[in-house]
């Protein structure tokens, strides 16, 4: 047996926009063991439920991540209609999917170009967030927000979208679709790429599923998770089958977010078809009485929002588990077996989203 | 739409690691672990799922329990039971990965074992 050595990999690192520290125990240039750390931007938003009533709280839940902010605020509002039983108006639903599917896009489309930096590729980084930008001023125009979108509201939406505006962002997406097509065309069928992510950090899928691995890791792996398909907001309503990958290597979770790119453009271009006229909030009075789980698929995976109140105006709890938080036992069974020069691309091959993970 | 079976079952806690295991065994998948303070006591939500049916064992423990890890039935549980030492003190036994109280860099221990509300601040 060689001669172990511990190496360490970030907190700062060029790949990584955020700060995660990985202890890589090596033997020659071949990972054997990791020990993660997180820590660093803990912000302990959570804690903010004891000052903040839970009308203002979903500010604070849309602000846990700067990617999924807009998916948070949904989250957090369905759990609180459900505790309260607030029957959100249909056309409410469908906006939501429409701006959750937005979300996607623009957070993949924002994944694969910091993955392309991070591979060199930087003329698939600078087209991806060329798309990313147009992705971004849909969302400005009908939210009013490129980040932090505050729309999404507990008992419906804040804004309604026109028909013509939805007819003009469904040809946009259409017409950004031959764009797309042509960049994960040359990201996934380039040499280079399949060479490098083919066969490294390979999760297997019974290991994925008893790991907790959540989103494009776990769909990477062969399994066919997708919280979408439980029918929350109008997904029920929308025919989509979820990307799946079988081969548990880089690659294929790679492959399996350039792919869903498409699927939410055809979820937009659905609810624009189906979206009914009608009111686009209902009301809200009381405060919640009751606990509840609730559930969305956000673009790294299924996130949790843990809602418990008793009544008052402050809830008791609110506790969330993101999709990196419950990645982070998979990464570290996928990272044993890699190359030391491999491991940055392996680790950004989860999209990981730290400032998310530590809320 | 399935999505709204949510169960959950009070244990106790000599049955905690022997039920996990049976969640396990029975095709669930460990979705959390998260903590509840409700006045003096602490709430913790261990939830599984198996096709959009979650499960939620709970036990209710005091601030000075120790709390066996289930992290030799579920390895990715390091992460959650870490966390809740950290952020409400509680004490977890048998830890696969103990970061010592280091997972979480809070300026104040264990921070979520008190309530400021308010007016407090």
């Amino acid at each position: 047996m060689s001669k172990q050595i511990t190496v360490p990999f970030g907190p700062q690192h060029p790949v990584l926009p955020e700060p995660i520290h990985l202890d890589l125990v090596l033997e020659d240039e071949t990972v054997v063991d990791v020990i993660p750390s997180i820590g660093y931007v803990h912000r302990g938003l959570e804690k903010l439920v004891e000052k903040r009533e839970y009308t203002e709280y979903i500010y604070v839940a849309e602000r846990i991540c700067g990617i999924c902010s807009y998916i948070h605020s949904n989250t957090y509002a369905q759990g609180i209609e459900k505790i309260m039983n607030i029957e959100v108006p249909e056309r409410a639903q469908y906006l939501r999917t429409i701006w959750s599917e937005y979300s996607r896009l623009h957070s993949h489309l924002l994944w694969l170009g910091l993955f392309a930096d991070g591979m060199g590729f930087e003329s698939v980084f600078m087209n991806a967030w060329k798309l990313r930008e147009h992705v971004l001023d849909d969302m400005e125009a009908t939210t009013g927000g490129r980040v932090i979108q505050g729309v999404c509201k507990v008992g419906g939406v804040r804004k309604d979208i026109s028909p013509e505006k939805l007819d003009e962002m469904v040809k946009g997406l259409k017409g950004m679709e031959s764009d797309l097509r042509d960049l994960t065309d040359v990201f996934l069928k380039d040499a280079s790429v399949i060479h490098r992510l083919r066969g490294a950090g390979v999760l297997s899928k019974e290991d994925a599923y008893y790991l907790g691995a959540v989103g494009p890791t776990a769909r990477g792996s062969g399994i066919e998770t997708d919280i979408r398909q439980a029918g929350y907001a109008a997904y029920g309503k929308i025919n989509f089958k979820p990307v799946v990958e079988q081969s548990g290597d880089s690659y294929a979770r790679c492959a399996v977010r350039a792919k869903e790119m498409f699927t939410s453009i055809d979820i937009i271009e659905q609810c624009a078809k189906k979206i009914p006229e009608g009111p686009v909030e209902v009301k809200v009075t009381g405060a919640p009485d009751g606990e509840y789980f609730a559930r969305a698929e956000q673009p790294r995976g299924e996130v949790i929002h843990y809602i418990k109140g008793n009544g008052k105006k402050n809830l008791v709890r609110h506790r969330v588990r993101t999709p990196t938080f419950t990645n982070i036992p998979p990464l570290v069974t996928l990272l044993k077996g890699c190359e030391l020069a491999d491991v940055p691309i392996v680790v950004l091959s989860i999209d990981p989203c730290i400032g998310c993970a530590e809320r | 739409m399935t999505l709204d079976q949510q169960t959950t079952i009070p244990v106790s806690i000599d049955e905690l690691v022997a039920r996990t295991a049976q969640m396990k065994k029975e095709g669930n998948r460990l979705v959390q672990i998260g903590c509840t303070k409700i006045e003096d006591n602490f709430e913790i939500n261990y939830v599984f799922d198996k096709d959009f049916v979650m499960t939620n064992l709970r036990i209710t423990v005091k601030q000075d329990t120790v709390v066996p890890s289930v992290s030799s039935v579920y390895f990715g549980a390091f992460v959650y039971e870490n966390e809740i030492h950290d952020l409400y003190g509680i004490t977890v036994s048998g830890m696969n990965i103990d970061f010592g109280g280091h997972f979480y860099r809070t300026t104040i221990k264990h921070p979520f074992s008190v309530t400021i509300t308010k007016e407090d601040t």
